[in-house]
C-alpha cells in the first residue's frame, strides 16, 4: 500500500497539470460553447447568457463556416495523399540500394520538418509572389504561364498545400523508411522468383507490407491537416475571398479577433467531432479493405 | 463577484514571473516606467518627436510610443483590453470609441477637461460629438479626417477634363475617358477590396441611416444602399477599377505614380505620403477634390482620431497632462506640419502652411459635408462584413442580387446582443 | 546490365528532390543578405549582388529583435525543463511502479489525445486572464507542463528497463526516489535527451498559443513577432528573410547536432497502439 502511495506521488504532478490545464479547460469549453460569451462578456459575466445549442445552430447557418469546412476538407483530402505520396516516393528513393550519400540526403529532406512554420510561411509567401516569386520564375522557364498563387481564389489553397507538402513530407518519410527496412528480404526474393517486375513488387509486396504503417501515418497526418492555421494566418489572412479560411482560422478570428469566445468554443468542438469521425471512418475502411 | 484589484493582480503576476524566470527582478521593480502611448501609422512615427517638448517640460517623465499599423490597430486595442494590457493613452479612431466605451475600457474625461479649461468650442462640433458617448466625454479629438478624391490632374487633362468631377455621372464619364486612354492593363480608379471606407462614404452620401431602429438592425435593403451598390459594382463591371486588395497592389504610391489608376479615395495622411513618396516630376500633377455625390458634391465620413485615457492606467494624472500638451494649438500646428493631418482645433488651422496648402483645401471643404457612421460598438464588425461581401460579389462568388439581404442578415445577427442589452436596460 | 542506368536515375532523382527541398532555405539565407528592394526585381536574383548585413543590423538595432530571441530561448528552455520534470517521473511510474488504477488512468490519458488542444484555448485564456498571466512567460508555458505524448514516450522506453535492476536497488535498501534518481535516470538518459530535443523544438516553433497569449511585443517569441512584423512590412522582403533566418537557424542547428535523438523520438512516438 505504501508503494502504491509513493507511485501516485510520481504521477501526481503530471496528472494535476493535465487535469488543471487540459481536462478542466475542455469541460469549461463545453460550457462556454452554450453561452453567448463575447466582447461584452469580457467586460463582465452579467453580460453573458446561457443560450443552449444556439451557437451550434447558428454555426450551421453561417456560409463562412461551410466555406471554412470545405476549405479544410480540400486541404485534408488533397494535402494528405499528396504529402504521403511524396513521403513514400522519397522513402523509396532513399531505400534503394543504388542510392549514394543516403545519410546526407535523409537529413536534407528532413530539414524542412524542423524549421519554424511561421518563418518558412513568410519565406514561401515571397517565393509564391506573382511577379517576383521564384516559383513562377521556375514555371516560366518550363514554358508555363505564371500563376497568381496567393491572389487567385482558385490557387490559394493549392499553394498552401504545396508549402505543406514541402514542410512535412520528411516526417512520414522517416517512418516509412523504417517500415521499408523492416520488410523481410525473402518476400522480395520469392516474388522475384515468380517473375514479378519492379511495379509488381511495389504493388504486391512493398505496399501491402507497409499497410499498417501507412494507415497509422495517414491518421496522424490527417489530424494534423485538420488543424491548419499558421499558413493562412501568415500568408493570406484567410483570403482571397475567404478561400483559405480554415475551421481553426475561423475559431481564431471568432475567438481572438472578435472575442466571441462562446461561438468560438462551438467551432472548436465541431472541429473535434469532424476529426474524430474521420479517424473512425478511416480505421473502419482500412479494416474492411484489410490494410490493418 | 469578488475580484482582486488590478494592482494586486499585477503584483502577483510579477511575483510569479520573478520566481519562474528570475529575470524580471530588475526590469519589473522599476517605478519610473515610461508612459505608454499607442499611436497609428504616420502619427505613430512622429509622436515621439512631437512629445520631445512634453518630456522637456516634465523632467523625469518619459513617454514610450508604440507604433501600430492601421490595419492591425483595432484588433490590437481589443486584444489589449482582453489581456489587461491597455496602454495609458492611445490614439483611437473615433468610430472605435463606442466599442471601448461599452467595454468600460476608457476613462470619462469631463472633469479633467473642465479642470484644464480646454476650450471645446474650438473643436468642430460634428467631430466632438463622436467623442460624446452615454452623455460623457471619452476622448479629446486629436485630428479630423475625412475621405476625399485624390486624382492625377495630368491624366485627367489628357483625357480632356480640366476640373475634377462634381457628381457621379461626371465622374463616370471621366473614368471611362481615362480608361479608354490607358487601355487594358491599367485602370481609372482604385477601390481596394480590403477597404470598406470608400464604399461607406459613398453610401453616407445617400442620406440614409446605415442602421435603423436606433442602431438595432441593418439598413442594407434600403434604397440608398441599393443605389450605392449599383454604382460601386458598375466600376468593376466596366473594368474601371481593378479587383485587387492592398496585398496585391503592395505599393499604392508607385502605382499611382505609374498611372495604374487615376482616382483614389483616401484620407489626409496621404497628402504627406504622396509628397514624400511620389517623384519630384509628378509633384505638380496630382490634386485632391471633395467627393462627388449622386447629384452634386457629396458627403463623406466624419472621421479622425481622438486621444483617450484608459481606465486601467495607473498614471492618469501624467497621462492627461500629455493629452493636454498634444491639444495645445501650437503643438497641433506642429503635428500638422509633421503629418499633414488636419488638427482638430480650428485655431490651429490659421497655420500659414495649412492655409496655403492647395492639397488641404479639398479636406477643409469636405469637412463641411461630413456624416458620422453609426455609433454602435458593433459597427466595425458590420463594416468588415460589408467589405467581405463586397469582395465576394466583385469576385463573382455570390450573386449581387442577394448581397443586400445577406448583409442585413449578418448585421441583424451581429446586433442581436446589442438589442438584448438595450432591452434589458429599458426594462430596468 | 541495366544497373548503371538505374543507378544514375535513382541518384539523379535524389539530387533533384534534395536540391528542390533545400532551395527555399537557400533562398531565405541568400535574400537575407540582399539590399532592400533587390529581391523584388525581375528576373528574381538568386544571389545578392553585394552581400550586406544591413537587414540583420536593422532587425537588432531598430526592431530590437534581441528581446524576442531572448524570449524564445527562455520560454523554450523553461518548457524543456518543466516537461522533463513532469513527464519523466510519470512516464517511469506508468511503466514500472505498481499502483491501483494504473492501466486505466494510462488508457484515459491516451484517450485524451483525440481532443485537439485548440478546444482548450478559449477557457485557458480566460483562466490565465483571471490569474493575470496573459502576456507573461508563465502563460506561454502552461501547455508544456505535462504532456500525454511525453509521458507515453518515456513509458515506452522505461518498459525496457529490466525489473531485476530495480529489485536489486530496493534490496539494497534504496527508497523509490533514490532508485529513480540513482538507477533509473541514468538508464533513461537517451529518452531524456530525446524528450528535451522534441520539447525544445516544439516550443520554439509553436505558433498559435503564443500568438494568443503573448500580445505584447516585449514578451513575444520569434515566430509570433516575425508573423506580426511581416504583416507590417509586406514589401521589406529582405528584412523578413533575415528575421526568418534568425528564427529558423537555432532549431536547424540543434537538430543537426542531436539528429539521432530526434529521429528516435519520432519513431517511438508514432509507432503507438
Amino acid at each position: 500500500m505504501r508503494g502504491s502511495a509513493i507511485a501516485w506521488l510520481f504521477v501526481a504532478p503530471a496528472l494535476v497539470a493535465i487535469a488543471v490545464f487540459f481536462v478542466v479547460p475542455v469541460a469549461a469549453a463545453l460550457l462556454l460553447s452554450v453561452t453567448d460569451f463575447d466582447l461584452y462578456g469580457l467586460a463582465g459575466w452579467h453580460n453573458v447568457r446561457f443560450i443552449g445549442l444556439d451557437n451550434y445552430l447558428h454555426l450551421l447557418q453561417r456560409p463562412l463556416f461551410w466555406r471554412a469546412l470545405a476549405n479544410t476538407l480540400f486541404f485534408v483530402l488533397v494535402g494528405v495523399p499528396a504529402s504521403i505520396g511524396a513521403s513514400l516516393g522519397a522513402a523509396l528513393l532513399l531505400h534503394s540500394p543504388l542510392a549514394r550519400l543516403k545519410g546526407i540526403f535523409r537529413t536534407a529532406l528532413f530539414a524542412p520538418v524542423v524549421t519554424t512554420l511561421a518563418a518558412v510561411a513568410v519565406v514561401w509567401r515571397f517565393l509564391l509572389h506573382t511577379r517576383y516569386g521564384l516559383v513562377n520564375h521556375g514555371l516560366a522557364t518550363l514554358g508555363l504561364s505564371p500563376v497568381d498563387w496567393l491572389g487567385d481564389p482558385r490557387w490559394a489553397m493549392p499553394a498552401i498545400v504545396l508549402l505543406s507538402v514541402w514542410k512535412n513530407f520528411g516526417y512520414n518519410m522517416i517512418i516509412l523508411l523504417a517500415g521499408l527496412s523492416a520488410i523481410p528480404a525473402d518476400l522480395y526474393e520469392a516474388a522475384r522468383l515468380d517473375g514479378a517486375g519492379r511495379w509488381a513488387l511495389l504493388r504486391h509486396v512493398t505496399l501491402p507490407a507497409l499497410g499498417p504503417i501507412l494507415l497509422m501515418v495517414s491518421i496522424l497526418t490527417m489530424s494534423a491537416h485538420f488543424q491548419l492555421f499558421a499558413e493562412p494566418y501568415v500568408m493570406t489572412l484567410g483570403g482571397p475571398a475567404e478561400r483559405t479560411v480554415t475551421v481553426l482560422y475561423l475559431m481564431y478570428e471568432d475567438g481572438f479577433k472578435w472575442w466571441s469566445l462562446g461561438p468560438a468554443s462551438a467551432v472548436a468542438f465541431v472541429l473535434f467531432l469532424f476529426m474524430f469521425a474521420f479517424t473512425l471512418l478511416q480505421a473502419r475502411v482500412a479494416r474492411h479493405t484489410g490494410a490493418a | 463577484m469578488s475580484r482582486r484589484s488590478p494592482a494586486a493582480r499585477r503584483w502577483s503576476r510579477r511575483q510569479f514571473l520573478g520566481g519562474a524566470a528570475g529575470l524580471c527582478a530588475a526590469a519589473c521593480a522599476r517605478r519610473d516606467e515610461p508612459l505608454r502611448f499607442w499611436a497609428m501609422g504616420r502619427e505613430g512615427e512622429v509622436a515621439q518627436k512631437l512629445l520631445a517638448g512634453f518630456e522637456a517640460e516634465n523632467p523625469g517623465l518619459r513617454v514610450k510610443v508604440e507604433q501600430l499599423p492601421w490595419t492591425a490597430a483595432h484588433e490590437k486595442l481589443l486584444t489589449a483590453f482582453a489581456g489587461d494590457a491597455t496602454p495609458d493613452v492611445a490614439q483611437v479612431g473615433n468610430t472605435w470609441l463606442p466599442e471601448l466605451v461599452a467595454l468600460e475600457a476608457l476613462e470619462p474625461l469631463d472633469d479633467r477637461v473642465r479642470g484644464a479649461g480646454l476650450d471645446l468650442a474650438d473643436y468642430e462640433r460634428g467631430i466632438l460629438e463622436t467623442n460624446l458617448l452615454e452623455g460623457r466625454q471619452h476622448g479629446v479629438p486629436w485630428y479630423v479626417d475625412t475621405r476625399v478624391l485624390f486624382y492625377r490632374q495630368d491624366l485627367l487633362a489628357e483625357a480632356g477634363f480640366a476640373a475634377p468631377p462634381r457628381d457621379w455621372d461626371e465622374w463616370t464619364r471621366m473614368m471611362l475617358a481615362v480608361k479608354r486612354r490607358v487601355g487594358q492593363e491599367r485602370y481609372a480608379v482604385l477601390l481596394p477590396l480590403n477597404e470598406f471606407e470608400p464604399m461607406v462614404a459613398l453610401w453616407l452620401q445617400q442620406g440614409d441611416e446605415l442602421l435603423r431602429d436606433g442602431g438595432r438592425r441593418g439598413n442594407f435593403r434600403g434604397p440608398g444602399f441599393r443605389r450605392t451598390l449599383d454604382f460601386y459594382l458598375s466600376l468593376y463591371d466596366r473594368k474601371l477599377a481593378p479587383p485587387v486588395t492592398h496585398n496585391e497592389i503592395a505599393n499604392v504610391w508607385n502605382e499611382f505614380g505609374r498611372g495604374y489608376f487615376s482616382f483614389y479615395i483616401s484620407g489626409p495622411w496621404q497628402i504627406g505620403e504622396f509628397k514624400r513618396r511620389l517623384p519630384p516630376e509628378l509633384q505638380g500633377s496630382w490634386m485632391t477634390a471633395p467627393l462627388p455625390g449622386p447629384a452634386g458634391p457629396g458627403a463623406s465620413i466624419a472621421g479622425g482620431s481622438s486621444l483617450a485615457l484608459f481606465r486601467r492606467s495607473r498614471r492618469k494624472v501624467e497621462a492627461w497632462r500629455m493629452v493636454e500638451y498634444l491639444s495645445r494649438p501650437a503643438v497641433q500646428r506642429e503635428f500638422y506640419r509633421l503629418t499633414g493631418n488636419l488638427p482638430a482645433r480650428r485655431s490651429a488651422w490659421d497655420d500659414p502652411g495649412l492655409a496655403a496648402d492647395p492639397h488641404a483645401r479639398a479636406f477643409r471643404e469636405q469637412l463641411t459635408r461630413v456624416r458620422p457612421v453609426p455609433q454602435v460598438p458593433e459597427w466595425e464588425r458590420i463594416a468588415t462584413d460589408l467589405r467581405l461581401v463586397m469582395e465576394k460579389v466583385v469576385r463573382g462568388d455570390i450573386p449581387r442580387e442577394s448581397a443586400a439581404e445577406d448583409l442585413d442578415r449578418r448585421a441583424d445577427r451581429i446586433l442581436e446582443k446589442r438589442r438584448w442589452l438595450l432591452d434589458r436596460r429599458a426594462r430596468r | 546490365m541495366r544497373r548503371p542506368v538505374e543507378t544514375l536515375g535513382v541518384n539523379l532523382a535524389l539530387w533533384a528532390v534534395g536540391l528542390l527541398t533545400l532551395f527555399p532555405l537557400f533562398w531565405m539565407v541568400s535574400a537575407s543578405f540582399m539590399a532592400p528592394g533587390e529581391a523584388s526585381t525581375f528576373p528574381p536574383p538568386m544571389l545578392p549582388r553585394a552581400a550586406t548585413w544591413a537587414n540583420y543590423r536593422l532587425l537588432f538595432a531598430e526592431h530590437g529583435i534581441v528581446r524576442q530571441v531572448a524570449n524564445s530561448l527562455l520560454i523554450s528552455l523553461l518548457a524543456t525543463a518543466l516537461s522533463l520534470l513532469f513527464n519523466l517521473t510519470a512516464g517511469y511510474a506508468f511503466a514500472k511502479l505498481r499502483f491501483r488504477g494504473r492501466d486505466r488512468v494510462f488508457r484515459l490519458l491516451l484517450g485524451a489525445l483525440v481532443v485537439p488542444a485548440q478546444v482548450t484555448m478559449m477557457p485557458l485564456f480566460l483562466m490565465l486572464k483571471e490569474m493575470g498571466l496573459v502576456n507573461s512567460y508563465a502563460g506561454a508555458l502552461v501547455p508544456w507542463l505535462a504532456s500525454v505524448f511525453g509521458i507515453y514516450l518515456v513509458r515506452q522506453y522505461a518498459l525496457t528497463i529490466p525489473d531485476e535492476l530495480l529489485e536489486a536497488a530496493r534490496m539494497d535498501g534504496a527508497g523509490e526516489w533514490t532508485t529513480f534518481t540513482r538507477v533509473v535516470l541514468p538508464l533513461l538518459k537517451p529518452i531524456l535527451v530525446t524528450l528535451a530535443v522534441l520539447t525544445f523544438l516544439g516550443s520554439w516553433n509553436d505558433f498559435m498559443w503564443p500568438l494568443i497569449v503573448l500580445t505584447e511585443r516585449e514578451v513575444q517569441t520569434l515566430p509570433v513577432a516575425l508573423a506580426v512584423l511581416s504583416r507590417e512590412h509586406v514589401q521589406d522582403v529582405e528584412l523578413m528573410m533575415a528575421g526568418a533566418v534568425i528564427t529558423v537557424l537555432p532549431v536547424l542547428l540543434l537538430f543537426l547536432l542531436l539528429q539521432r535523438y530526434y529521429m528516435q523520438g519520432l519513431l517511438v512516438g508514432s509507432v503507438k497502439g
